[in-house]
């Protein structure tokens, strides 16, 4: 079985951002990068509480959070496995839709606007796209996953 | 890992507990439930009574008021004693003894005692087996009177400010250690602090007692659920008074702005801004707010608890 552990959970306890929502949000943008791959194991519990400090039961309740959403698979006396991957051809770098927020950008910063400002725009474009009430926007500028 | 900690089985329940010393009450009137498997942070300032608390679970102290049990026994009992171990603040340990002979002298006294996970955390602070214990650091004593109270495998574990003297790296090692053996085991564990942001992540359970009584009690989760911090323009003297809909647990202002911690009673509408708070916001409001209603949440109710103080509708 794959033994390595392909992620390691950075959790920002100053963010807010609940620390088992983060690490629903840097498994699945692990998966989204293809960091994680299917077949691979996620850290145990044990792992990250000694690693990161963390309560071996957040961790588990966003392993939970991620089973109910079909990304892993708990095997029994084995550990959490990735079942399948976020990642789209849409997600690419090298995706039209990738180009065109490219292009959008570079014309922000041409009518003069900070990263703040973009960042700002972004965020409200995308709550009112995808709004559910998180403010997981904030978030994802943190979330980052390291490792092999 | 078990599930061990959803059961419903307290790890420890006080009713009514209170201590009077001759100075004056320490705690008064306390009441509370901790489920079994729980990481639970006690909190509170100087002097509120957090330390009698612990004392009085580890049967050092006895109770002026009320009563307190472990696994539904008294902290007296053989089994309470068994399943019960205690780190006290001042770590007290034999200074004349080497660390072998500490950790010796936990195998002797504890049927169910685990040599290798005791020297386990002995070695990963590369502290010599050898060493009498008054030539350590105050850090590497702690170290050990951590791996003593570890090696008893208990199932409740009550630590008192654990982590005073320690540096950050230390402290977070251990800390991760702790967490690991303690999630692997199910263990109960309660510690006292008043560093707040030691308790983010690591606590899913929060008791805070404060003038002698508990303030805030629960599961981290529901506790951070219910409560809103909003922040917005001041309109006159104080705050809007479409807030006082709301349970307000603390509001400060400053220049034209306000910050109000609340328990929403419904939606919150207006032009503020609402987020949710951090761990330590949220202790913070409560420790400066004596006055806050306090909240006890059904987990950490006794059974027959007058639901009338602070429930919150799930």
């Amino acid at each position: 079985m794959g033994e390595v552990v392909a992620v390691e959970y950075r959790i920002d306890r100053r963010s807010g951002v609940p620390a088992f929502q983060q690490i629903v949000q840097q498994t699945k943008q692990a998966l989204r990068l293809g960091v994680l791959v299917p077949g691979d194991r996620l850290p145990t519990a044990k792992d990250v509480a000694e690693k990161s400090a963390v309560n071996p039961n957040t961790t588990l309740k966003a392993y939970r959070e991620l089973e109910r959403e079909g990304l892993v698979e708990p095997r029994p006396g084995q550990g959490t496995f990735v079942r399948r991957t976020l990642g789209r051809p849409e997600t690419g770098t090298d995706s039209p839709l990738y180009g065109e927020l490219v292009a959008w950008m570079s014309k922000a910063a041409a009518a003069g606007l900070e990263q703040e400002d973009v960042a700002a725009l972004v965020a409200s474009a995308l709550e009112k796209q995808y709004a559910t009430g998180t403010t997981a926007v904030t978030g994802a500028t943190t979330t980052r996953s390291t490792g092999e | 890992m078990s599930d061990v900690m959803y059961a419903g089985e307290p790890a420890l329940e006080a009713h009514g507990l209170g201590m009077r010393y001759r100075r004056g009450w320490a705690l008064r009137d306390c009441t509370f439930r901790l489920p079994a498997g729980r990481v639970c942070g006690l909190v509170g300032p100087n002097g509120a009574g957090k330390t009698t608390l612990l004392n009085i679970a580890a049967h050092v102290l006895k109770p002026t008021q009320g009563s307190l049990s472990l696994f539904g026994e008294a902290p007296g009992s053989v089994e309470s004693g068994r399943r019960t171990a205690f780190l006290a603040q001042e770590k007290p340990l034999f200074r004349r003894f080497t660390v072998a002979e500490t950790l010796r002298l936990g195998r002797e006294l504890n049927p169910g005692w685990d040599q290798r996970a005791a020297e386990d955390i002995v070695r990963a602070g590369n502290v010599p087996f050898h060493a009498k214990i008054g030539t350590l650091s105050g850090g590497q004593r702690t170290r050990v009177a951590v791996a003593l109270a570890f090696g008893k495998r208990p199932d409740l574990l009550l630590l008192d400010e654990p982590m005073s003297d320690l540096d950050p790296v230390v402290r977070h090692e251990l800390m991760g250690t702790l967490l690991a053996e303690a999630g692997e085991r199910g263990t109960t564990v309660v510690m006292s602090t008043h560093v707040l942001a030691e308790l983010e992540n690591v606590c899913d359970f929060l008791v805070v007692v404060s003038g002698g009584g508990v303030r805030l009690a629960g599961d981290v989760d529901d506790l951070m659920t219910v409560h809103t911090l909003i922040t917005g323009v001041r309109e006159g003297e104080g705050l809007p008074a479409a807030l006082g809909y709301h349970t307000l647990v603390e509001a400060r202002t400053s220049g034209r702005q306000f910050t109000a911690l609340v328990r929403p009673e419904g939606p919150v509408t207006g032009p503020w801004e609402v987020a949710a708070p951090s761990m330590e916001e949220l202790l913070l409001a409560y420790l400066r707010s004596p006055d806050a209603p306090p909240l006890i949440t059904p987990t950490a109710q006794v059974q027959g608890q007058a639901s009338g103080t602070g429930t919150v509708a799930a």
